[in-house]
This record gives structure tokens, C-alpha cells and sequence, in this order.
């Protein structure tokens, strides 16, 4: 692979180099994938007179895996950096915010393990105020009026345009 | 002339008032959602899937239609107006257009963006109706073998020419693969990769996965990274151009289409590289007392034309073979699926009126697209200054209401913030998202055609090699993994200098 010669082109800024660490847990991340695709295949049955059977694609694709999880690895031994992508809101020159992070996929479970309870007018109004509050805004008032318009809108929209009813939750009988 | 009638006669059923109506709601859709930082193309397609569940095949075609040129504009408006690009087919519009803008004559970028994009889409959407037919007619009589083979070489060219890396590209491509073959095996209905989940044995919805990695791995991306000091929007007035810019953009316009249509319609052929010819052409051209560097309209008129034909072009093996060679066509791909409608060569054949109805609608989005946004443009640019955490909290409500509105199934929300994770994970790592979603959409076609075609020849292994066509696809094949490598031994210093170049 021509990994190998890319910290040559781009020297990097220390005296010794930078090995990205966090490459190795994405290489066994990426070799434990491959195995547990390769051990599921191997519990299915191929049936009389199918010759090629439902294990052979698998079996590949597990394979690939595994050959490309041992290749980053070799790989990021040798000094392969990851390049991070670059976006319009994206500043990375400042060490990840795992915090904002953390927040917000805490609320994600929190919203998927009560809309069917709160319903989704409810539960859309307090996941969009509480993502801005992950995000850095202390509007909370102005989000939950916005989230409650968006989740109200998005009900009826669901279900006078497209015939599909959102669960209604607690406001049954009143949306 | 049969084309032409054909076409006309989508037209005529494009052109009615209900029909009109999608298109222009899919540009104005499209363009808000595209305008947004953050948000591109592909990913303003994938968070309007679920806007036209209750609509009938050819209208959502037409709505998308409108949708997927709307979001290119939007795209060229926010590099124009702040200088950092939201996707790679913008970079080179950036380059010149925000120099223009910071020189006062944003309003003349975005007109020779808007109509540059309007030619080069008109120009191009013709193209493939005349390509497209002939084309499929070939494409039905492609047996299994030869059509495996040119999924084969689309994910090779996909994953290991676009892009920094080819490792990641593969890493990409075998993750999608694994995602695709999550589900029941479609032969022995024996459920694959589900952990004994009945959930999953239908499969991951492709819907889930493109907003998961799109959207709400984006959202997740930033949030970790968000620059927190404000942007810089440059004010615009209604865009127009002077006698003078319409004499310099007529010829950038026509050279960038014809550099962006077949960059467009092969695997991986992307809008990277005509957009990066067509940049370096025009300032070759310009000579050297030129205002390169200082804001030319050459330098924004030729990039805007080959990055919209290079989307037109995608149309064609998407329509010919059905075949996504971008992540967008990936997502429009996905939601003919979910209409029932099978991609691949008989498409042509089998749902000729959606076909032409779809191509015309392009024709008449595209017309649209200008009548309406050089009005809105000053509108639209007051969309960059939303504030960026009621922005992205928006674009994970419309994710979640997106997966939640598939079955009403919290399970979905659930697999969607995986997804997520792993949208956070592959930007982290430079791992890039087109070969990904490919190999969630190629890889179970891929298998029926691999099993086709061995079950023909009882298992033995030459049944895959047993056609012409085949065996020529795969010498390409060869020659896509090993011609990169050479050349890349050899040309390394050369693309340093390729890439001084551009930043002088």
C-alpha cells in the first residue's frame, strides 16, 4: 500500500513520529468485525444442490477484513496518520470535546427509550432543546418553543400529508 | 429521433401543475437544506427521504430531482459566501469564489455559479437521455458474470481511486459489505450477522445507515470540533453580472461541462477531479496577468459547470446499469428501492415512463433552480448565520424523525445512533463514506450475481470468467489496483507540487 511512504511527503512537526495510537483500537476493531463475520457464516447450512451456499460471501468479505485490519495496523506502526475531515463548522486544531459529545448521545437514548411513551411531539421538542443545550446554547426557553414547534409541525405534517400517524404518546386524543 | 419524442413525452408528463409543484418544493427543499453549513448533497437527500413516503414513485423522482440540484447550488452558495467548502466538489469554487466575494462581487459569483450550473446541468441532462437508451439496451444482455465483474471494478475504482488513502477506501467498501450482509441470506432465508435479533433480520433499512453516517455522524463530528468563534458571512445583494462577465463565463462554462459529463458517468470519476481540471484549464488559459488569486470569474464559472455535469453524467450508469458512482446517486438509488423499483439494466425496459419522467424533471429543476434562487440568494445567505447549535440540534431532530417515521420503532433510533458512531468514527479516522454506502448497496446484488452465475456453472469457480465482457472488465480491474500503485511510486513529488501550485 502506498501508506508507507506518506509520512516521507509530509514530515511531521515533532523530532520523533507521531504514531496515532487510537488506529490500533480500529484495526482490532475492524479484525474482531471480520472474525465474528466469519464465525457467523460458519453456523449456517448450505442446502442440497446449492452450490455455492450462503457462506462463501461471508467468508470473503470476513477475510478482507481481516487482511485490511493487519494491514492498518502495520501501517499505522510505520507512522500513518489519520486525515481527520475538515468541514465548514469544523475546527481542528482544538483537541476533541467529548463532553458535548457525551451529552448528546446521552440524549439520543434518552429520547429513542421515551418517545414511545411521551410520544413524538413531546419527546422531538425535548430532544431539539436539549441537542442546542448539548451544543452550547442557553436559550433554553426560545429551544423548547422552537423544538415544540418543529415536533408539533413534523406530527401533523406526518399525518395529514402523508397518512402516517406518529405515536401520539400521552397527547392521544388531544393532537 | 425516438429520444427526443421520448423525452418530450416525459416532459409532458413532468409538466403538469400538481407535478410542477413537487419540483419547485424539491428546489426550495433542496437549496435550504443544501445552503446549511454542514449539510451537502447527498446528506440533503438522505434527510428528505422520509418528506416523500406518502407520494407515488414519479412524483417523489420529481420532488427528488428538484431536491438533489437544489442541494448542489445550495453547496456553491456557502463556499462562496464562507470560505470553507462543506464538500470536496466545491474546494476549487472556494478557491477564486470567496475571493470575488471578499472583493465585493459576490452577487456576480453566485450568477455565473447559478447559470454555469444551469448550462452545464442542461447540457448534461440532455446528454444522458441520449446516452442512457443506448446504453441499457447493451447493459440487458450483460449476463451475471460480466455484471459482477462491473460492480467488481465500480467498488475497486470507488475505494482506491477517490480519495487520500486507499487503504481506507477498501477499509470503507469492506465495512459497507459487512453492513449489506446483515439480514436474512436471500436464497435460504437463514438470517446472517443478526445476534439472534428479529429486528435485523430484515435488514438495515439503506435509509438509516446514509442519515446515520451523514447526518447524524456530521452532527456528532462537529459537535466534538465546533469552531466557536462566529463565521464570517459576506453580505450579498441579488446576484446579476455585467456584459463583461458574460463575456469571460460562456467559455469557462462549456469547457467545464465538457470536462465534468464523463468524469461523471464512470465509477469513481467523482466531481473532484473535473472540478480541479477545470480550475487549473481556465487559469492556464487566462495567462498570467490574470486576477487568479484575486478573485477571477473564470476561475468560479468553470468549476461550478464541471461540478453540475459531473452530477449529470452520474445519471448514466445509474439509470444504464444501476450503478451509484456518487454518494448521492448511492441515496437516490436507495429510495427507488424502497418504491420497489429494481435498479440495474432492465430499468430502462421495465419502468421506461419513471425513467423519462425523472429525466425531464431534471431538465425542468434545473430551470427552476435558476428562476427561483437568484431572486432568494440574499434570503439564502442569511441562512449562514444560523446559529450553529440550533442548527446541528435540528439536524439530529430530522434524523431521528427520519429513522423513527420507517416502522415507529425506537429499535431504528437506536441502530441510527450506531450508525452515527460509526459516521463519527470513519471522519476521525479519514475513512471515506462513498465506498461505504456502495458496498450497503452493491454488496447483496453482488452476491446474487455471484451465486447466479456459479449456481449456472455448479460451483465451479470458471463460471465467473466465462463471458468476453467478464474477462475484460477484469483486466480493467487489474489495472485499477495496479496502475495507481506505480504511478504513485512515481508521481509522489509531482502531486507536491501540483498542490503548491494551487495554494500559490
Amino acid at each position: 500500500m502506498s501508506d508507507a511512504t506518506a509520512p516521507e511527503l509530509e514530515p511531521d512537526v515533532g523530532p520523533e513520529r507521531r504514531v496515532d495510537r487510537s488506529q490500533f483500537v480500529l484495526a482490532a476493531f475492524l479484525a474482531a468485525v471480520g472474525l465474528y463475520t466469519i464465525i457467523d457464516a460458519r453456523g449456517l447450512n448450505v442446502g442440497f444442490g446449492d452450490p455455492v451456499g450462503p457462506r462463501v460471501f461471508p467468508y470473503l468479505i470476513g477475510t478482507g477484513m481481516l487482511v485490511l485490519a493487519v494491514l492498518l495496523a502495520i501501517a499505522t506502526a510505520r507512522g500513518d496518520v489519520a486525515e481527520e475531515e475538515a468541514g465548514e463548522d469544523i475546527d481542528l486544531t482544538t483537541p476533541p470535546d467529548w463532553v458535548t459529545v457525551g451529552k448528546l448521545a446521552g440524549i439520543f437514548v434518552l429520547a429513542l427509550l421515551l418517545v414511545n411513551l411521551l410520544g413524538w411531539a413531546i419527546t422531538g421538542a425535548l430532544f431539539f432543546a436539549g441537542s442546542a443545550w448539548a451544543l452550547g446554547s442557553r436559550t433554553l426557553v426560545r429551544d423548547l418553543i422552537v423544538g415544540a414547534v418543529l415536533s408539533v409541525a413534523s406530527w401533523y405534517f406526518f399525518y395529514v400529508g402523508l397518512g402516517v400517524q406518529l405515536t401520539p404518546g400521552i397527547l392521544d386524543g388531544i393532537l | 429521433m425516438d429520444t427526443l419524442n421520448l423525452l418530450v413525452d416525459g416532459l409532458q408528463s413532468a409538466l403538469t401543475l400538481e407535478n410542477l409543484a413537487y419540483a419547485s418544493i424539491g428546489v426550495i427543499l433542496g437549496t435550504f437544506v443544501g445552503v446549511l453549513p454542514g449539510i451537502g448533497p447527498a446528506m440533503a437527500v438522505a434527510l428528505l427521504l422520509p418528506v416523500t413516503f406518502g407520494l407515488e414513485p414519479t412524483q417523489s423522482m420529481i420532488m427528488f430531482a428538484g431536491i438533489y440540484y437544489g442541494g448542489m447550488y445550495g453547496g456553491s452558495t456557502t463556499s462562496i459566501l464562507l470560505n470553507t467548502p462543506g464538500e470536496s466538489a466545491s474546494v476549487m469554487t472556494a478557491i477564486e469564489g470567496n475571493k470575488m466575494a471578499k472583493r465585493g462581487r459576490a452577487a456576480q459569483a453566485l450568477a455565473t455559479a447559478a447559470i454555469g450550473s444551469f448550462i452545464a446541468g442542461t447540457i448534461g441532462t440532455l446528454l444522458v437521455a441520449f446516452f442512457t437508451p443506448s446504453i441499457a439496451e447493451q447493459a440487458v444482455k450483460i449476463g451475471a458474470p460480466s455484471y459482477f465483474a462491473i460492480m467488481l471494478l465500480a467498488m475497486v475504482l470507488v475505494s482506491s481511486v477517490l480519495g487520500a488513502s486507499r487503504l481506507r477506501g477498501f477499509i470503507g467498501l469492506f465495512l459497507g459489505l459487512t453492513i449489506g450482509l446483515i439480514g436474512l441470506d436471500l436464497s435460504t432465508a437463514q438470517p446472517r450477522l443478526t445476534a439472534g435479533s428479529l429486528e435485523l433480520a430484515d435488514g438495515i433499512d439503506i435509509v438509516v445507515v446514509a442519515v446515520g453516517v451523514f447526518a447524524v455522524g456530521e452532527a456528532l463530528w462537529t459537535a466534538a470540533h465546533l469552531r466557536r468563534r462566529p463565521v464570517d458571512v459576506i453580505p450579498v445583494g441579488r446576484p446579476f453580472m455585467g456584459r463583461g462577465d458574460w463575456g469571460r463565463s460562456w467559455k469557462p462554462w462549456l469547457r467545464g461541462t465538457a470536462l465534468g459529463f464523463p468524469f461523471g458517468a464512470v465509477p469513481a470519476g467523482g466531481a473532484e477531479t473535473p472540478t480541479f481540471l477545470s480550475y487549473v484549464t481556465e487559469r492556464k488559459l487566462a495567462g498570467r496577468d490574470s486576477e487568479f488569486g484575486e478573485g477571477a470569474i473564470e476561475g468560479v464559472a468553470g468549476p461550478e459547470a464541471a461540478n453540475n455535469a459531473s452530477a449529470a453524467g452520474m445519471f448514466v450508469p445509474l439509470l444504464a446499469l444501476g450503478l451509484p458512482v456518487t454518494a448521492t446517486a448511492a441515496v437516490l438509488l436507495a429510495a427507488m428501492q424502497s418504491y420497489g423499483i429494481i435498479p440495474g439494466p432492465t430499468l430502462m425496459a421495465d419502468q421506461p415512463e419513471l425513467v423519462w419522467t425523472l429525466l425531464a424533471s431534471l431538465l425542468i429543476g434545473n430551470t427552476l433552480l435558476l428562476v427561483i434562487n437568484l431572486p432568494l440568494a440574499p434570503l439564502w445567505a442569511r441562512l449562514l448565520r444560523i446559529p450553529r447549535p440550533q442548527l446541528y440540534a435540528g439536524i439530529l431532530f430530522f434524523a431521528a424523525l427520519g429513522a423513527y417515521s420507517v416502522n415507529q420503532d425506537p429499535f431504528d433510533m437506536a441502530v441510527l445512533l450506531v450508525f452515527g458512531a460509526l459516521g463519527f468514527a470513519i471522519r476521525r479516522f479519514g475513512i471515506p463514506v462513498l465506498p461505504l454506502i456502495l458496498g450497503v448497496i452493491l454488496g447483496p446484488l453482488m452476491e446474487v450475481k455471484m451465486r447466479e452465475a456459479l449456481d449456472l456453472s455448479g460451483g465451479e469457480v470458471s463460471g465467473l470468467f466465462n463471458e468476453g465482457l467478464a474477462l475484460f472488465v477484469y483486466a480493467l480491474v487489474v489495472l485499477a489496483i495496479v496502475v495507481p500503485i506505480v504511478l504513485g511510486r512515481r508521481a509522489a513529488p509531482e502531486r507536491v507540487l501540483e498542490q503548491e501550485e494551487v495554494d500559490r
